[in-house]
């Protein structure tokens, strides 16, 4: 059973009874779940997680959910690869990739809507809703088709046309939205306030950001429950970096970590859509909303709601920001494809071309176990790389074209 | 005639409830204090100590954040709507 006592406001510290609240009514600051670790600690173990199910639910102690069987398609328990070409290539030592391409709809956003949407029926709720970039509308209208629940997806009219088709293939309704991300987004928080619905990145958003925490904890148990020394996350709204850094805070805090971790948080972030990242790298204490202009769509909030939470975690383990360039999200892309077999969407290139930066930079060291987080799948956004990988020849069906196309000393 | 400000679910205590209310103003700032003078409780929600907007409220003039325009500075016309939203985000 979920040890959540109450919800806590993370700016002033005001608590809220259990309820599909999000904000704070005194200061606006975002609800957060507030645990009894010491409950949890007693209930919780290395051999129960190892004998639960091969997703996030054997977490289920650490999550904010009652509610069993909860909405499950098997989000989560991702393979972690050791990357030792790519890790050559960039000069380091030990890197892993959380390989979170191969979740049910492809993307880490099926581990939150698993908890967001098992939340909701348990709230009582019969709609499911969300504002999406494109992972999470897939990952809604996934769950929400399998849960039995109506749903309503709201995406900004310029999408990947791929991220329309695999939302909309599911059933629910699909609305394209005349304007960028953070437009969706404000019609979405004005939405929630006029019909009863579970917006999971809206009034069930304390409870769906939870569910990050579990690419924390499965990172762990997966290095033989020891944390990396360095971990890289990309940053959209800063909610999966905030909550990945909570996520190893909490196994020590239960007894699953022998001594308290210390790692490292940097985040990733394109030059098109980079406020965090400029406040880091300007170094200053305001972040300030931008128009984004990116190739990386799953990361384009311009305004971005736990922004803060990102750059205090970066700041407070001494980890860095990179703001990388769409040309070097691409390039990315290819590296990590051709260095370890793992195909990633835009924000999978910008993740591992911030890597790239933070290792030229020395603020990644080559004597760190490092994880980067790769968060979607690279069928999502074929538009970034198809103009740039194709065939490496085309030719007419015999032995005298292939010849005439490939050196046969370079085929042995 | 007036502005119209949008009243979010959170500060409606405050406002018996409205959603809306139209308010004279010829800025965020001046329609903020008449917000205020009118339903007494806006003003200590919505701004910090230094009377800046607490960092978790966004203030939209005519579905554009005033942070992209002149902040509380931003000028407001007759029939114009104002919403006040909190932060919020997905991906």
């Amino acid at each position: 059973m979920a040890h959540v006592d109450s919800l806590r406001c993370r700016e002033c510290g005001r608590t809220y009874d259990v309820a599909p609240i999000y904000t704070c009514e005194w200061c606006f600051g975002p609800l957060e779940c507030a645990y009894d670790y010491d409950a949890i600690a007693g209930a919780i173990s290395r051999e129960k997680i190892a004998a639960g199910p091969p997703s996030i639910w054997r977490y289920a102690d650490l999550l904010p959910v009652d509610r069993n069987p909860a909405v499950d398609l098997g989000a989560g328990y991702s393979p972690l690869v050791r990357a030792d070409r790519l890790a050559a290539e960039l000069g380091l030592g030990e890197v892993w990739i959380k390989n979170d391409t191969t979740n049910p709809t492809n993307s880490f956003k099926d581990r939150v809507t698993s908890v967001a949407l098992s939340k909701a029926l348990e709230f009582g709720f019969k709609v499911a809703a969300c504002a999406s970039t494109g992972n999470l509308a897939n990952a809604v209208a996934a769950h929400a088709a399998h849960a039995g629940l109506r749903s309503f997806v709201f995406v900004p009219a310029n999408l990947e046309a791929g991220k329309i088709v695999t939302t909309a293939v599911y059933g629910g309704n699909v609305v394209a939205i005349d304007g960028n991300y953070d437009d969706v987004n404000r019609l979405c928080a004005e939405l929630a306030g006029t019909y009863p619905w579970a917006f999971v990145n809206v009034n069930v958003r304390t409870y769906y950001a939870e569910g990050s925490k579990t690419l924390a904890y499965e990172t762990a148990e997966q290095l033989g429950w020891e944390v990396p020394d360095h971990v890289v996350v990309p940053v959209a709204s800063g909610s999966l970096l905030t909550k990945i850094r909570k996520g190893f805070d909490e196994l020590h805090k239960v007894g699953l970590l022998d001594a308290e971790p210390e790692v490292r948080v940097s985040g990733a972030q394109a030059l098109g859509c980079s406020p965090v990242a400029g406040a880091w790298l300007e170094q200053i204490d305001t972040i300030k909303p931008v128009k984004p202009d990116t190739i990386a769509k799953s990361l384009a909030i311009g305004n971005p709601a736990d922004g803060y939470f990102a750059l205090d975690a970066v700041r407070q383990t001494g980890g860095g920001f990179a703001a990388v360039t769409d040309d070097e999200v691409v390039e990315a892309i290819r590296l990590l494809a051709r260095t370890e077999g793992i195909f990633a969407e835009t924000a999978g290139g910008v993740t591992i071309a911030t890597l790239k930066h933070l290792a030229e930079q020395g603020v990644v060291r080559s004597d760190e176990r490092v994880v980067a987080y790769v968060t979607g799948h690279g069928l999502k956004t074929l538009d970034a790389v198809q103009d740039v990988v194709g065939p490496t020849a085309t030719i007419a069906p015999n032995l005298d074209a292939f010849h005439a196309a490939f050196d046969r000393e370079d085929l042995a | 005639m007036g502005v119209i400000v949008r009243i979010p679910t959170q500060l409606r205590e405050l406002s018996a409830g409205a959603a809306e209310i139209t308010l004279p103003a010829g800025t965020v700032a001046e329609l903020l204090a008449a917000l205020d003078a009118a339903h007494p409780g806006f003003a200590e929600r919505l701004h910090d100590g230094d009377g800046q907007l607490r960092r978790f409220v966004n203030v939209f003039v005519a579905d554009e954040d005033i942070r992209f325009l002149d902040g509380l500075e931003t000028p407001v016309a007759d029939g114009q709507v104002v919403s006040i939203i909190p932060a919020v985000a997905g991906g």
